[in-house]
């Protein structure tokens, strides 16, 4: 079982158009630039995305709605982005706004091999048409299904050939969720290491979940709100 | 003399308590971090997956991966954790999260809450505010208490598409403090200087008034 692969480009190979993934990361932060560069380069298209966000004009899922490359978003947030609104309102591509936490529970529940989970977020709103509505100790609950995606699009800050992954901070976000959802998982890593080179007891995603792994060739890792605050 | 943004948050601050875990939403409920009293341990939550959000970094120590709710850089305090986005949710959800303050464009006199989408403009997505608002124990709301038009934000029922229901516990405008009791909103407190009658008149929803309303202390 080899499951490193070479690069961004051999990683994303077999993603047919009209695929469903998975990607990463909240904001800018956390995304698989490398994979989204590949995927650009390939000019895949028609594709489905869940992702938190979509990413900013020039930068993450941003750089495949340029190209025309996405049907449809299925995300929880997504300002910042001058030509999905102009797609939006044009037609051309379709969005489906869900809560946060139901997006990273129904991750959780397709990982877990849960068929669906029961949350209140969205109780009373329009999130809840057409959903089921069931009563918990007096508490209104909708039930929402896991997730299916052909391929999940993760990054991580270390990997090692098994595919076991550690995430960095912040960084950590959707992608361990999405990691365990995708029925291929790919993960590009900034560090590459031996199998035994990771602490087993520090690993965030266990290998069985991550089929290919690769260190990805540049990060640029952009900020989207650089805030600083002044020396005293 | 309605309160400033920095007055809204700094009377919302006193609503804290020692070893309080709270979330604050982008806007003037980000404020409230500056004012937690010295010496109380409170710990903010991020909902993007941190516990214990330090203050924004010193020019060039920003770190891309490390980033808050609002994507703005920041930093950790001793005793930070990191947690994936479904751990973060699960906390919130389960009821760990003491207070919640958030924004709003309208609150009903239910507690109903309006913060995600005025129908024929751009919709950009609830982010974690439905999921916020559905579980939070306590839910303060920091607002001005009319909209740049000068009508009421406080309402008999939200016009807008809900955000949550029945969820809003306390409200705090520039005007006034007001608490959301079965009979609709309670008059608290008054920013100083404000007539009950200037509150009256810029409250669409219930409003109810009992004795003598003291000033706002911040």
């Amino acid at each position: 079982m080899n499951k490193v692969v070479s690069g961004a480009d051999e990683a994303i190979r077999d993603i047919p158009d009209g695929a469903t993934l998975m990607l990463g990361g909240f904001g800018l932060c956390g995304i698989p630039e490398n994979c989204i560069a590949a995927l650009v380069r390939k000019g895949v298209s028609r594709l489905t995305c869940i992702s938190n966000n979509a990413g900013v004009d020039d930068f993450g899922i941003g750089l495949m709605l340029k190209q025309k490359q996405v049907k449809k978003m299925i995300s929880s947030y997504v300002g910042e982005n001058a030509e999905f609104e102009r797609q939006l309102l044009s037609g051309e591509l379709e969005v489906e706004l869900i809560p946060q936490g139901t997006l990273a529970t129904r991750c959780l529940a397709a990982g877990y091999g849960m068929p669906a989970v029961f949350t209140p977020a969205g109780v009373g709103t329009e999130v809840a048409d057409g959903k089921e509505v069931r009563q918990f100790n007096g508490k209104a609950y909708l039930l929402e299904m896991a997730f299916e995606a052909d391929f999940a699009l993760v990054k991580a800050w270390k990997g090692d050939t098994e595919g076991n992954l550690v995430f960095k901070e912040t960084a950590r976000n959707f992608n361990p969720l999405m990691a365990m959802a995708g029925k291929i998982t790919i993960a590009e890593v900034e560090e590459l290491v031996p199998a035994g080179g990771l602490d087993p007891d520090s690993i965030h995603t266990p290998g069985i979940y991550v089929h290919r792994v690769f260190k990805g060739g540049q990060f640029e890792k952009r900020i989207e709100q650089r805030t600083i605050r002044k020396k005293a | 003399m309605s309160l400033t943004k920095e007055q809204i948050a700094r009377r919302i601050a006193r609503e804290l308590r020692e070893g309080y875990y709270v979330n604050l939403g982008i806007g003037i409920p980000t404020l409230v971090a500056n004012y937690i009293p010295v010496g109380m341990n409170v710990v903010l939550q991020s909902e993007n997956g941190l516990l214990g959000m330090g203050p924004f970094p010193f020019e060039g120590e920003e770190d891309p991966d490390l980033i808050n709710a609002g994507k703005q850089t920041i930093t950790t305090v001793p005793g930070s954790v990191f947690f994936d986005s479904a751990m973060s949710f699960g906390m919130i959800r389960a009821g760990k999260v003491n207070l919640t303050v958030l924004g709003a464009m309208e609150v009903s006199e239910r507690g109903d809450i309006a913060n995600w989408k005025i129908p024929g403009k751009m919709v950009k997505g609830m982010g974690g505010a439905m999921d916020l608002v559905a579980s939070a124990r306590n839910i303060i709301v920091a607002m001005m208490h009319t909209n740049p038009k000068g009508e009421s934000k406080l309402l008999p029922a939200c016009t807008l598409p809900l955000t949550g229901v029945g969820c809003v516990k306390k409200v705090v405008s520039d005007l006034a403090v007001l608490d959301i009791t079965p009979d609709g909103f309670k008059l608290v407190e008054r920013a100083p200087g404000v007539p009950v009658d200037e509150i009256r008149a810029k409250t669409a929803g219930k409003l109810i008034v009992e004795g003598e309303i003291p000033e706002i202390v911040c």
